[in-house]
């Protein structure tokens, strides 16, 4: 019994220095970015006290343009997802249900892209894209369609499998369509696995750099991960006014984690688990 | 199939298929024939060179060092950020108060951009370690990412850091899998804690270690974004990664075509790697 609790002490000990060892680059970049510059450059380590400042977080904020590179950096997100959710989900309940070899032709194609590295497909895609004039917001969004299918249609494939048709064709006879039956019967039983699809796809759409890079090329349709790295490269010296920019592109995400938090640690359980 | 049958096939399957050809297959295929020529993202001619480019690829010292590199990070980062992230899940399965919290915690880096990050940890390294090595006199502390093996720990480091809350909850899953009942008759069989983790745990977390080991491999292989805020790929070119190598060659020396066939053989190679993985895990799991 004493060892037990001794054990419990330690486990408890090691859980707090953890926290601290991974929340501590947080910490010493947000007591940094209220520092002066000459505040900075006396002591790294130690709270602002009198050198603090809030000046570098307006700064930054108007040199990021945050409302807008936040703003483009949410339509594209969401518009990605919604487009991701309907076409992926459809598309993976018509391969489940038709069993031809070219469904699964089709499933095993895209399962196997998802091997692929960006660096493979950037050049041709910039090019086959610029002679299709969408080097801009609509096309990096229909290329997010195509990035994110293979994941998408494998995790909403997995699911479906585990519907039963019964339902569906109960439906058939009522004198319903297919798409009636899809989104009447089927799509709001996927609810589960769409929160799974939607966060793993928020995950790297949001935070995405190189493609965005490579498409964008003007000021006013970039995101905050362009933004910043543009930013940083104006003011590298300035480690208190990057600080605060970088504290400022990482606000929307951990709010939305904050709020999201059960629904993102399951929707990361249920994508691993396939 | 019958015609209304194939009809609704293509309504249901066409769209998303559509921009998966046009995004993905599509430029892999033209990915893999401008390998074979002189393409330089600018001229509007393009000839065909045969293997040219491949023998380059064979004789270009520097890219056999950053795939080298790529490979021990990617063995370093696979080890640390799996047994990290199972540790942690270890802890905050134990029944610990706050357990929710600490979860929290550990999972935050990986929603927060691996650009960002990088940053972070470039002022991590180089200003805070830097304060706290003179403070406390620690001269390992200091100059962090002014050379090969501390810009290597630093990429290690950032990467276990932002990843290990991810396979942290891919192994709660897996831990959470096993049966009560096989943990009881282990505590009337008297196991102890040791003998419960070797014994029972790890052999039925066995399948999401195959799940964390190929997220964890394939995301190292084709690491950028932190490459490119944390160092840079510097000092030098010392710690570029193949990523990184591959744009390189296409922009700042308008060789499309060499770094085309560049990125085919990483292709290769990364299919390679993550197809004998999956292939042995899953030999190893029916075994057990």
């Amino acid at each position: 019994m004493v060892e037990k609790k001794t054990n419990k002490v330690a486990l408890g000990i090691i859980g707090i220095f953890s926290a601290a060892v991974f929340l501590a680059p947080f910490y010493l970049a947000l007591i940094n970015s209220l520092k002066t510059q000459k505040g900075f450059l006396l002591d790294v380590i130690g709270l602002p006290g009198k050198y603090f400042t809030f000046k570098n977080y307006v700064e930054a904020f108007i040199k990021l343009n945050f409302l807008k590179s936040a703003t483009n950096s949410l339509l594209i997100t969401v518009t990605s997802i919604l487009l991701l959710i309907v076409f992926a989900s459809m598309a993976a309940w018509m391969l489940v249900r038709t069993k031809t070899k070219l469904s699964t032709i089709i499933f095993l194609t895209l399962s196997a892209a998802m091997l692929i590295p960006f660096q493979a497909v950037m050049l041709p895609l910039v090019r086959i894209m610029g002679k299709l004039h969408l080097l801009n917001p609509g096309g990096i969004i229909f290329m997010y369609l195509g990035f994110g299918a293979p994941l998408s249609v494998v995790l909403y494939h997995g699911f479906v499998k585990s519907v039963p048709a019964e339902i569906e064709e109960a439906a058939i006879i009522d004198g319903c369509n297919k798409l009636e039956v899809f989104w009447k019967v089927v799509f709001p039983l996927l609810k589960p696995i769409t929160v799974t699809v939607s966060i793993l796809n928020a995950m790297w759409i949001w935070n995405d750099f190189l493609l965005p890079q490579l498409v964008i090329n003007k000021p006013e349709w970039q995101t905050i991960p362009l933004k910043m790295f543009y930013f940083f490269g104006q003011f590298s010296k300035r480690w208190d006014l990057g600080l605060a920019g970088l504290i400022i592109a990482m606000f929307p995400i951990i709010v939305f984690y904050l709020a999201m938090q059960k629904h993102i640690i399951k929707g990361v359980m249920q994508g691993s688990i396939k | 199939m019958q015609k209304g049958a194939k009809m609704w096939f293509w309504i249901f399957v066409g769209p998303i298929l559509f921009a998966f050809t046009v995004v993905l297959v599509i430029p892999t295929l033209m990915g893999i024939a401008y390998s074979f020529t002189s393409w330089n993202g600018i001229a509007s001619k393009i000839e065909y060179v045969g293997f040219e480019n491949y023998i380059k690829v064979f004789k270009d010292i520097e890219f056999f060092t950053t795939f080298w590199f790529t490979a021990k990070f990617a063995v370093v980062s696979i080890i640390s950020i799996n047994l990290v992230g199972f540790l942690l899940a270890l802890l905050v399965t134990s029944g610990l108060k706050g357990s929710n919290f600490l979860r929290g915690a550990f999972f935050i880096p990986n929603l927060i951009g691996g650009l960002v990050l990088g940053f972070i940890w470039q002022f991590i390294f180089t200003k805070g370690f830097d304060a706290i090595g003179a403070k406390l006199g620690i001269e390992f502390l200091r100059g962090w990412l002014s050379t090969e093996a501390t810009g290597f720990w630093g990429l290690v480091i950032l990467m276990t850091w932002q990843m290990a809350g991810y396979m942290m909850v891919i192994y709660i899953s897996g831990i959470q899998n096993i049966p009560d009942s096989v943990l009881e008759a282990a505590a009337i069989d008297g196991a102890t804690n040791w003998q419960v983790l070797k014994d029972i745990t790890i052999p039925l977390v066995a399948p999401a270690f195959t799940v964390g080991i190929f997220l964890t491999l394939s995301n190292s292989f084709k690491l950028y974004d932190q490459n490119l805020s944390l160092t840079g790929g510097g000092p030098g070119n010392s710690t570029q990664m193949v990523a990184m190598n591959i744009y390189n060659t296409a922009f700042k020396f308008n060789t499309f075509g060499l770094a085309q066939s560049k990125a085919v053989i990483f292709l290769v190679v990364l299919a390679a790697v993550a197809l004998t993985q999956m292939y042995f895990s899953k030999k190893r799991e029916v075994e057990m």
